[in-house]
């Protein structure tokens, strides 16, 4: 339904656009209907620029973005309307989502003024009460109230309730858990869960938090700079993850069956252009790091049908092939 | 003797409605070298305590009891009073360390200017300011930048560093890395264990809603809901066997790696928290409770049972015990 073609953000920093940044590179994936693919990776890892350039929130500077096969860049006017009746996002902090001088519902009232003008008060009432039911709200309880009188869980189901509207199909749901308490978080991920499960909603989930992206999702996609480390059916990434920087990740979730092992994690590196060479090269702590890594990037390279590595020791040692078949992908940032 | 003694702490907010009663009589202590956890929902009362036994400072209300830390008795309701043991003696590491730093200023004008609240001279501690700054892998070079130019874990460390800098004997560390990687949140994390082992600190209590973190630093745990303290105990007697049904609640909300939608569902606790500002009578907890009974009118009291300091506030809990 969904799918991006080498999908590459450059963003321009400094005193007339000098240094430029590379905050997506060449990022391909497609999302079917009723898929939850989660998005994983540390901040500044470009996994908000990707849910914002599929929203059209920021343009692509190279590749495409398509939806059920038409390029989204080239809508305008309805065309364009109609993807967002279609898609939709919702973000980390329910709280600056709203104006806090109105009305929580205003949100539903924005959404009948553009896309729904020719229903009847009472239509509409009725669509609003259905939405709100199937995000587990009471109506007569959120309904009137201004923002601060809802609880964090509450203004973001109202968030989902709205987009849900609109007859959309695909939800981008950026870090739409932090802000959230751990027990009104598995609420929202049980709703998630329940609308992909009734109405065939795709969802991008995108997180930092690896054990509520397991709870879910079909897929797993993790991130690195902006690059695809390591992509795959849920089950394989988190059972046998390959790339040093997924192992990483895994071993630094808390968990309550296990403490944490001696296992050294790697502080985020700081700066650094990344000059040719594996993006993950100066964190990483893989015994078999080569000279390889440093000026060759590793594609992604299937180990098997439903699970790929962009890493040159890990896909060689997964698929057991020579030396020298993975070319680099992608070039350099400037 | 314990480092940390609270009896009977009362801190109210004051609104044009009322007063809410954020934290309604709490009366805990902690070891020597205890990191103690303190956990529940937001607005449960976990920051209103940290806090106030740091600066308790208007809508804060002092209502009343009594905080003994190293045999002194800390006067938390006068704010000036103390300025003589913040810092030095209890410290705080806030939630959001963006907003701790001044923009204004270089990290090193931000260290001298409190240092210089305490009468020291920046130039004298240049050398200690260093060994504290590779204990948290941070570089020299911070010294001579300004906040903005720092990553959101280097500031937090940054503010680490700060807080800890006098070797206070308290540290108490408000969810700390709730907005941090869980790469960056484990580094953090082993650094406050790392200032309890080398002996920086003495004790520490850290604010989290997050148990599976508390599980991997915490020695004790003690849990908080709607104002009131409802169980205390060693992290394994929490975890393993928690007594009160909150307590339980929260543990099993907890997605852990392994589980999934489809296999099993997990549950949320149903309801909401009472409100503060007239909290209904009896137990806070009754309304959501699946075991409540007609006792539950009447407040639980918080003691302990068994002799190894564990401490409930369930009746439920209470009568299976005896």
């Amino acid at each position: 339904m969904l799918e991006l073609e080498r999908v590459t953000k450059i963003y321009r920093l400094g005193v007339l656009g000098r240094k430029a940044l590379k905050a997506v590179d060449s990022v391909s994936f497609t999302v079917a209907r009723g898929q939850v693919i989660s998005l994983i990776g540390e901040s500044g890892s470009g996994k908000t620029t990707i849910g914002r350039m599929i929203l059209r929130l920021t343009p692509v500077t190279f590749g495409r973005i398509l939806f059920q096969g038409a390029d989204i860049s080239k809508f305008h006017g309805l065309a364009l309307k109609n993807y967002y009746r279609r898609v939709q996002g919702v973000f980390q902090d329910p709280f600056s989502s709203y104006n806090p001088i109105f009305k929580a519902d205003r949100i539903f009232n924005i959404v009948q003024r553009e896309f729904f003008p020719h229903l009847t008060k009472g239509e509409w009432r009725e669509r609003v009460a259905n939405a709100l039911c199937s995000v587990g709200l009471e109506p007569g309880e959120v309904l009137g109230k201004y923002p601060h009188q809802l609880s964090g869980g509450q203004l973001q189901r109202l968030l989902i309730a709205r987009a849900m509207l609109l007859e959309i199909q695909f939800l981008v749901a950026d870090e739409i858990l932090s802000m959230l308490d751990a027990s009104t978080r598995i609420d929202v991920l049980n709703l998630l869960a329940e609308l992909k499960r009734i109405r065939d909603l795709a969802v991008l989930f995108i997180t930092h938090d690896l054990s509520l992206a397991y709870y879910i999702s079909d897929e797993a996609i993790i991130i690195y700079r902006g690059y695809i480390v390591e992509q795959g059916a849920i089950e394989k990434v988190f059972v046998s993850p390959l790339h040093p920087y997924t192992r990483m990740l895994l071993a630094a979730v808390p968990r309550l069956d296990r403490k944490w092992g001696p296992a050294e994690v790697g502080l985020k590196a700081q700066e650094g252009k990344i000059v040719g060479g594996c993006p993950y090269h100066d964190r990483c702590l893989h015994a078999e790091k080569e000279e390889t890594c440093k000026h060759l990037k590793p594609s992604l390279v299937f180990v098997d049908d439903r699970h790929s590595v962009a890493c040159h020791p890990m896909g060689r040692l997964a698929k057991g092939v020579s030396h020298g078949t993975s070319e680099a992908r992608g070039t350099s940032v400037a | 003797m314990p480092l940390l003694e609270v009896q009977d702490l009362r801190v109210y907010y004051q609104t044009i409605r009322g007063d809410v009663k954020a934290l309604d009589g709490a009366s805990f202590s902690l070891a020597e070298g205890e990191i103690m956890g303190l956990a529940g929902e937001s607005g449960c009362g976990k920051s209103t305590l940290g806090r106030s036994l740091v600066l308790l400072k208007p809508p804060m209300k002092y209502v009343e009891g009594r905080v003994t830390l190293e045999d002194f008795s800390l006067p938390i309701w006068d704010r000036e009073k103390m300025n003589a043991f913040r810092f030095s003696k209890i410290s705080l590491i806030p939630q959001y360390a963006m907003n701790a730093l001044n923009p204004t200023r270089k990290v090193k004008k931000i260290f001298t200017d409190i240092l210089a609240t305490k009468g020291i001279k920046g130039s004298q501690v240049l050398p200690e300011l260093r060994r504290r700054l590779e204990m948290v892998e941070l570089p020299l070079d911070v010294l001579n930048m300004y906040p903005i130019e720092l990553s959101g874990g280097m500031k937090q460390r940054v503010v680490m560093v700060l807080s800890t800098f006098l070797n206070p004997s308290l540290l108490i560390a408000d969810e700390i890395t709730s907005a941090l990687d869980v790469s960056t949140q484990r580094a953090v994390v082993k650094m406050l264990v790392d200032f309890r082992d080398r002996r920086v600190v003495r004790a520490m209590i850290v604010i989290t809603h997050d148990i599976s973190l508390l599980y991997q630093i915490a020695d004790s745990i003690l849990v908080m809901y709607a104002g009131k303290l409802v169980e205390k105990g060693t992290t394994e007697e929490i975890l393993r066997a928690p007594k009160h049904p909150y307590t339980r609640f929260l543990i099993a909300s907890l997605p852990d790696i392994g589980v999934r939608y489809g296999e099993r569902k997990l549950e949320g606790v149903p309801g909401c928290p009472p409100l503060l500002l007239q909290p209904p009578r009896g137990c806070r907890f009754r309304e959501r409770c699946p075991h409540a009974f007609e006792k539950c009118l009447e407040e639980p009291p918080f003691v302990a049972i068994g002799p190894s300091g564990r401490q409930v506030a369930c009746w439920q809990a209470l009568e299976e015990h005896a």
